[in-house]
Parts: structure tokens; C-alpha cells; sequence
């Protein structure tokens, strides 16, 4: 068991313009699951490759508990890339399958069996250790491939996307079993996703990236609740957060004929500036009498609840077509009609995300 | 209706039955090759008189490893031929299929267990190491990172008396400017535990000569592999009057097979001392003299072989000073060609016409050992496709298997063998507690916030 820490960490390749990973610090717990998210390109893989030795560390430093690893090779690092290999050898038992790599590195029989019998059972599997593996479904697989890791017993586990190949069914049980797993084992795991249900149904705390650059890392509910910036802001739910732009006016922000109250003390923040961001989650919108005048234009309809898209009323048809979509949930009992004019306003002010246009950051 | 991405379209792939899952397709379309294990559903389709491989695997890993392996067919790298990636496939009750991706068979390729179930003498193993580790250092030249370096990844060719090995799965690979030390060792650490896992496997279905150990030749992997870098690129620093020594560098590359096509070379500021360091290597250094004299294209071994008999033939007929294009034109005319004109039609599936000559020259030089005289070459080729050609496998798609031996046993499934082998136990399934729960599974795609924070008061209570 062991913490991990980045420490000013920097990846540069050749010949790129900006940093792959720029300055990154970071500090995982001991047993903690850390999910790394992000579009493609945002260096959260390059990330757990420095970790896992696979990509050199340009500067700053890599911590395995008290350990220095920025510059031991791969094997050095005590680390397990689970799902790195899936091949199940036809005439060898599910316990030789799971065992191999043990043999090979000269653990004793006793010691293999036992660590093998206690991997099968945290996995269910017991029940298959002296079949061969040709019945095996894909999950059983899978698990497998995840026992083989596990017996090793390493300090740290890393997961690079081992969903992405998956079914979509298959993907949603192996993320439960996956994180389940984690927490009754225990050891520190670093997982790498582009998709933020995934990050935020699976992680201890969930770091955001982009760019290359850590824009916040958090528990999931924080990361919703609280986003530090416009890009976590948009990149963390799913129907995405809506971000309108409105202008500064006395005890509020102006979004087409309505003015959104802001408290003084966060339009202060924004001093000298005269327009900023108001993010609305589609969930926190209510409709009412008072609120964002919104032309309806698609009404749908999922159950118990329902979501309408449409955009700020009252826009001149050209500035129509390219408007901001705004999407808002509501109760499917009594939906509003498509091609209506609603107004709606935010729930409860402390779901008014405030940010400012020029920084980006949340100032509210 | 499915769609085919593919640089050169095949009409004959259109009448295929796309919209039922690979596993399920029906045995007119298939042929029952010798091949590795694999985790998605691999199976060799009949195209017209053509044999592909065909893999069912989710969209962006199927682009992917057509664009891989693309990349490496355009930087010369052995590795099968992409054809096509089949996409929007719908089964008949409209559920969404797996996109295919299609390879050309290589021909007379071996898979490991096609050559493993015949029995391999030990020495045969560590040609296949060999094999296996020119491939890897090659991939690593060229920027590629393989990811799943195995055996079964992998195809063989017969390349003289060694073997010339073929990338075959690039799913997990990626392409970079330059790899880190880093990537090439974990690439390494891949390979030898998958290799442990396959050498105990073989081991286990008692395959494996028990003269040999799993851990012995995993271990050999790793120090070959790392002297073979070490010639590719390491740094030679000697005193300036041993100029000689940049020559002997070459013609140690050029031995192995490697042409330098670009060499760094640094002096120290007093010129006392020079340092060395290879910059590009190109594999292929026999093979492609051969190419441009000969136009063969042949594997680098058996190029090799062919260029020694060629420098015989020179030496033989007093055309030292000739010109080296004129004496391959005889040579092709008057050694090679009639050779191969002489294995009749239904033997040519045997081997390829390299490798015969090849093994038409070790059968000469035997049976001149053993008769103390010089053997006319038409007399070894006549003496060879009699007494040994006949004899042989039919490799080039070893459509005609040898009927397996009594103890030998049978697949399964002859056209997958990741399922395992018919005697192998069967029974109920045991009772699984994870499948159990695994139908209540929610939607993917949506983030329910609900239940995290339930969670997370549950947590906290």
C-alpha cells in the first residue's frame, strides 16, 4: 500500500510546442481510487505512463510512498497495469492462468496457491480454478485478466481505459465490479477515462484535466456542485451544465430580458469587467413566472421526467440559428409545449454557478 | 447496410453475410487455419480464391489498428496486410453489430501452435525467439510501440533455416516521433511474461521439448534483444587511428541485415578520438540487393543465401569482373529459375520458391558430403522435390492439413482455439455470484447524480 504524489511533473515531447503534462501535482491516498479525466489530448494517459515508468518525467518528480521513482524503469516500480494482457492459455487451469507470472518470478508454490485462492474468491471465481478456461464468458475473462494483477499484490494498481473495449453492457457491470473490487482490496489505484460518468460514478475523487494542465481535482460531488472553472463547469454532467453569457447591471447579470440576482459581494470579484457567465444545471431550473425567457423547440419526453431545448427568446431569427442551446429538466406530467415561451428561473440561488468571462474561474 | 473502409475496395467482400455475429458465420465461408489465441472472434473467411482474416472488434479499436497497421505496411515493417474495416453491420433483428476488420492471409505463414503441434526441436524454439526479437527491435526503430508483444501475435515464415516473424495483432499498439527507454522495456516486460505464459501453456498441453525451460528462453529474449539494440544504435568511442573500426561497424549491420542509412559521427575537439552512433538502420539488407539485382522478393535469410549461391555461381564461371547485373540475370536464368520450373505444379504449395532453392542447396550440399563428389544442381532439385518435398506439409495455406496425429488433440471449435480442446472437461457451468448481478446494470451513458449522492450520504453515515 502506498500514496502517490506528483510533484511539479512535466512531460515535454519533441519538437511539441507545450507540455503533454504541464506541472502537474497531484497527491493520491493510500488506498484512495483516483480517476484521471479529460478530452483526448489532455494528458491524463501520459500522466499514468510517468507513473507507470513508460513515459520520462522532463522535470519534477515522481513519489510511490517514501519511494523516488521518477527515473526506475517500469519493473522497478512495484505498480500492476491490470488488463495489460488478456490471453487465456487453453491448457492451463484459471488458477495457472492467474498464477504464471507468480511462477516466474519465483514465488513459492504454498505462497502462489494461497495468493491465488484469496484473488478467486474477492472475484468469484472460485468455483472455476481447476477448469480450464474455455467456458469462460467475456466478464469471467476479464476477471481473469484482473486476478493476474492482483496476485501480484502490487502497491499500485493502473487502469488505462480497460472499459474502452468493452460492450456497453458489459462496460457498466465491470465498472461496478471494478470499483467494488478496489474498495475491499484496498490498494491505491490510478484509472485513466475520456468519459465523466465513468470518472464520477467510479472514483474516490476525480481529477479534470486539460491541456495538459490539472484544473481541479475533487470528490464527484464537489466537482458538481462546485466546479472551479468554466471548463469543469461544462465538461462534468451529463446533460452538460448551460453556460450563458449576460451583462453586469445593478444587483445582478443580465441574460436577454431578465436580470439573474447575483449577490454584491461576487460581482465585486468582477471588477472591471462588464459581462459574465451563469452556469445552470438543467436540473436546477424551474419554471415560473419570473426567470430566462426560453423559445421551446424540442420537447422530450423520459419517464417520470423530461427535458426541454431551446434558446433565449426574443432573438433576432439570424442570431437564432447559431444561439446558445439551453436545455432544462422538467416534470413530464405537464410538459411544456414545443414552440411555447417559458421563463425559468434557478431552483435555489446555490445553484447559480458564477464565473467571470476573462478568468475563467469561478467567482461565486 | 454495412459499410467497407478500405484503400483498395474488394467487391467480393460485399456478398458477404454481414449481418450475422462472426462467430455464427456459416462454414461455406470459412476455412479451418492453423492460428494463435486471441480474445475477440478471429476467424479466416474464403474471399473468391482468397483467404482473409476477419476480426470482430468495437469501432475505434478496429480504426485504429487499420491505421496501424497501415502505417507499418508503408514503413516496411513486417506485419499482415490491412484490407478493409466493416462498419454500421445490423443483425437481422436490428441489434448493432461489431465492426470487422479484414486482413490478407500471409501466405505460407505458421502460426506458433501449427509448428508447436508437429513437435519443434529445441533449436526451432530459439529460432523463434530469434525471430521474435528482430521483430521487436525493428518495430522499435521505426517508433512503434506494440503494447501485446506475444507469440500469438505473431506469424512465421520460413526464411532459409531460420524464421522471419510477422506482426499480426495492433490493437494495443501506437506510433510515436521516438520511443523512451521506458516504453521499450515495458514492451520487453510484456513480452517475456506473455512468452512465460505460452511456454508454460505449450508446456502444459505437453508440447514443449523438456529439454527446454519457459524461464530460460524468456530470459534469452531479454538478452538478445538488448545486444541487438545495443548494435543498432549504441555509441562506439576509439582513437582517431582506428578509422577502421566505423567499416567494421557497418559490415556488422549489414551481416545482421541492417543497412546504415545514416551514421553520426563526432570527433573530440582535440581530434584524438571519434564517436560513433548509428542514426537510421533499415532491415532488409540482403533482401533488398536481391530485389534490385534479381527482382526476387524473398525474406532477408533467404536473400542472404541466394546472393552467397549467386557470388558462387560468379566465382565458378570466371565472371569476376563482369558487371554484378549481368552474372544475377545468368544466374536467375540458369540456376534459380530452372530449379523452380522443376517442382511440378501441385508441389508448390509446399513452400515458396525461395525456400525450396534454399533447401535444394542444403540437399546438394549433404548429399555431396555423403557421396564425396560435386552434385549437379538440376540432380539435388530432381533428388529433393522426390525424396523430400513430396513429404511435406502444404504450407502456403495449409489447406491440406496433415490428419492429426492419434494423440494429437482436437479442437473444439476447428475454427477458434481460443475455446479450447474437445476433451477437455465439461459439466455445468459452477455458479458464478458476479454474472448474477449483472443484468441490473444501469444505463451507460447517463450520469445519475441521484444515486451518487445517496451514496455518498451513505458513506458519511
Amino acid at each position: 500500500m502506498a500514496t502517490v504524489s506528483y510533484k511539479d511533473a512535466c512531460r515535454v515531447y519533441p519538437g511539441a510546442d507545450h507540455p503533454a503534462v504541464n506541472n502537474l501535482n497531484l497527491d493520491i491516498g493510500d488506498g484512495e481510487f483516483m480517476v484521471l479525466v479529460g478530452p483526448s489530448g489532455c494528458g491524463k494517459s501520459t500522466s499514468l505512463r510517468m507513473l507507470a515508468g513508460l513515459e520520462e518525467v522532463n522535470s519534477g518528480q515522481i513519489m510511490i510512498g517514501e519511494r523516488d521513482v521518477t527515473d526506475l524503469p517500469p519493473k522497478d516500480r512495484d505498480i500492476a497495469m491490470v488488463f495489460q494482457n488478456y490471453a487465456l492459455y487453453p491448457h492451463m487451469t484459471v488458477a495457472d492462468n492467474m498464477g504464471f507470472a507468480l511462477k516466474m518470478a519465483g514465488v513459492p508454490k504454498a505462497d502462489r496457491d494461497k495468493r491465488v485462492q484469496e484473488a478467486a474468491k474477492l472475484l468469484g471465481l472460485e468455483e472455476f480454478l481447476s477448469r480450464k478456461p474455455k467456458a469462460l464468458s467475456g466478464g469471467q475473462r476479464q476477471r481473469v485478466a484482473m486476478g493476474r494483477a492482483i496476485v501480484r499484490q502490487p502497491q499500485v494498481f493502473l487502469m488505462d481505459e480497460p472499459l474502452s473495449n468493452l460492450d456497453a453492457k458489459l462496460r457498466v457491470s465491470t465498472r461496478t465490479q471494478i470499483a467494488a473490487l478496489q474498495t475491499r482490496l484496498g490498494v491505491t489505484t490510478v484509472y485513466v477515462t475520456h468519459d465523466q460518468v465513468e470518472a464520477m460514478t467510479m472514483g474516490d475523487r476525480v481529477a479534470v484535466m486539460k491541456d495538459g494542465i490539472l484544473q481541479q481535482v475533487d470528490s464527484p460531488l464537489t466537482l458538481y456542485d462546485a466546479p472551479d472553472n468554466l471548463f469543469v463547469a461544462g465538461f462534468i454532467g451529463s446533460p452538460a451544465m448551460n453556460l450563458m453569457t449576460g451583462s453586469i447591471v445593478d444587483g445582478g447579470v443580465k441574460i436577454g430580458d431578465y436580470t439573474m440576482p447575483v449577490a454584491r459581494d461576487v460581482l465585486a470579484k468582477a471588477e472591471g469587467e462588464d459581462q459574465l457567465i451563469v452556469g445552470i444545471r438543467p436540473e436546477n431550473f424551474v419554471v415560473a413566472e419570473q426567470g430566462i425567457s426560453l423559445d421551446v423547440d424540442v420537447v422530450e419526453e423520459l419517464g417520470a421526467d423530461g427535458y426541454i431545448y431551446g434558446s433565449l427568446a426574443g432573438l433576432p431569427a439570424d442570431e437564432k440559428l447559431t444561439a446558445q442551446q439551453i436545455v432544462a429538466r422538467v416534470s413530464a406530467r405537464k410538459p411544456p409545449q414545443r414552440g411555447s415561451v417559458v421563463r425559468l428561473n434557478a431552483a435555489d440561488p446555490s445553484s447559480v454557478h458564477i464565473f467571470s468571462k476573462k478568468t475563467e474561474l469561478r467567482i461565486s | 447496410m454495412p459499410r467497407f473502409l478500405a484503400s483498395r475496395p474488394d467487391s467480393r467482400l460485399i456478398p458477404l453475410p454481414w449481418q450475422t455475429p462472426l462467430a455464427q458465420w456459416p462454414v461455406e465461408n470459412l476455412v479451418a487455419l492453423p492460428r494463435g489465441i486471441s480474445r475477440h472472434v478471429v476467424r479466416f473467411i474464403k474471399v473468391g480464391s482468397s483467404v482473409y482474416a476477419a476480426k470482430e472488434v468495437i469501432e475505434h479499436l478496429a480504426m485504429h489498428e487499420y491505421q496501424m497497421l497501415t502505417n507499418l505496411h508503408r514503413l516496411d515493417t513486417p506485419a499482415v496486410e490491412p484490407l478493409a474495416v466493416v462498419t454500421d453491420r445490423v443483425a437481422e433483428d436490428g441489434e448493432p453489430l461489431d465492426p470487422i476488420l479484414i486482413t490478407r492471409h500471409l501466405e505460407f505463414s505458421l502460426p506458433y501452435r501449427s509448428l508447436f503441434d508437429h513437435g519443434v526441436r529445441p533449436d526451432t524454439v530459439t529460432r523463434l525467439v530469434d525471430a521474435m526479437v528482430v521483430l521487436l527491435a525493428r518495430l522499435h526503430l521505426v517508433g512503434f510501440v506494440w503494447g501485446d508483444v506475444s507469440l500469438s501475435n505473431v506469424l512465421f515464415r520460413r526464411d532459409a533455416g531460420e524464421f522471419a516473424a510477422y506482426l499480426v495483432d495492433a490493437e494495443t499498439a501506437e506510433m510515436h516521433e521516438e520511443l523512451t527507454d521506458g516504453q521499450r522495456e515495458n514492451d520487453l516486460q510484456v513480452a517475456s511474461v506473455n512468452l512465460y505464459g505460452e511456454f508454460c501453456d505449450l508446456e502444459a498441453g505437453g508440447m514443449l521439448d523438456p529439454s527446454l525451460h519457459p524461464m530460460a528462453l524468456v530470459d534469452s529474449i531479454m538478452v538478445r534483444y538488448h545486444e541487438l539494440w545495443a548494435e543498432l544504435t549504441g555509441v562506439e568511442e576509439f582513437p582517431g587511428s582506428e578509422v577502421a573500426r566505423i567499416e567494421n561497424r557497418v559490415r556488422r549491420l549489414n551481416a545482421m541485415g541492417f543497412d546504415v542509412a545514416e551514421m553520426d559521427l563526432q570527433t573530440t575537439p582535440d581530434g584524438s578520438h571519434i564517436r560513433i552512433q548509428p542514426k537510421v538502420v533499415d532491415a532488409g539488407h540482403h533482401s533488398r540487393l536481391l530485389l534490385r539485382l534479381t527482382g526476387l522478393d524473398t525474406e532477408e535469410n533467404q536473400a542472404r543465401r541466394l546472393l552467397n549461391d549467386m557470388m558462387t555461381f560468379r566465382w565458378r564461371t570466371g565472371q569476376q569482373h563482369v558487371d554484378e547485373a549481368v552474372v544475377a540475370h545468368q544466374w536467375l536464368t540458369e540456376c534459380f529459375q530452372p530449379v523452380v520450373n522443376a517442382v511440378p505444379a501441385e508441389l508448390r504449395g509446399k513452400r515458396d520458391a525461395a525456400q525450396i532453392f534454399h533447401e535444394v542447396l542444403d540437399y546438394r550440399w549433404y548429399q555431396a558430403q555423403r557421396e564425396s563428389r560435386e552434385v549437379p544442381l538440376m540432380e539435388a532439385a530432381e533428388g529433393y522435390i522426390n525424396d523430400v518435398l513430396r513429404s511435406l506439409p502444404d504450407e502456403r495455406r495449409n489447406l491440406t492439413m496433415v490428419p492429426p496425429h492419434p494423440d494429437e488433440r482436437q479442437l473444439a471449435n476447428p475454427f477458434d482455439p481460443s475455446q479450447g480442446f474437445a476433451d477437455d472437461e465439461d459439466g455445468p457451468p459452477p455458479v458464478d455470484p458476479w454474472e448474477a448481478e449483472a443484468d441490473d446494470a444501469a444505463d451507460a451513458g447517463v450520469l445519475d447524480i441521484a444515486a451518487l449522492r445517496a451514496k455518498a450520504k451513505g458513506h458519511s453515515a
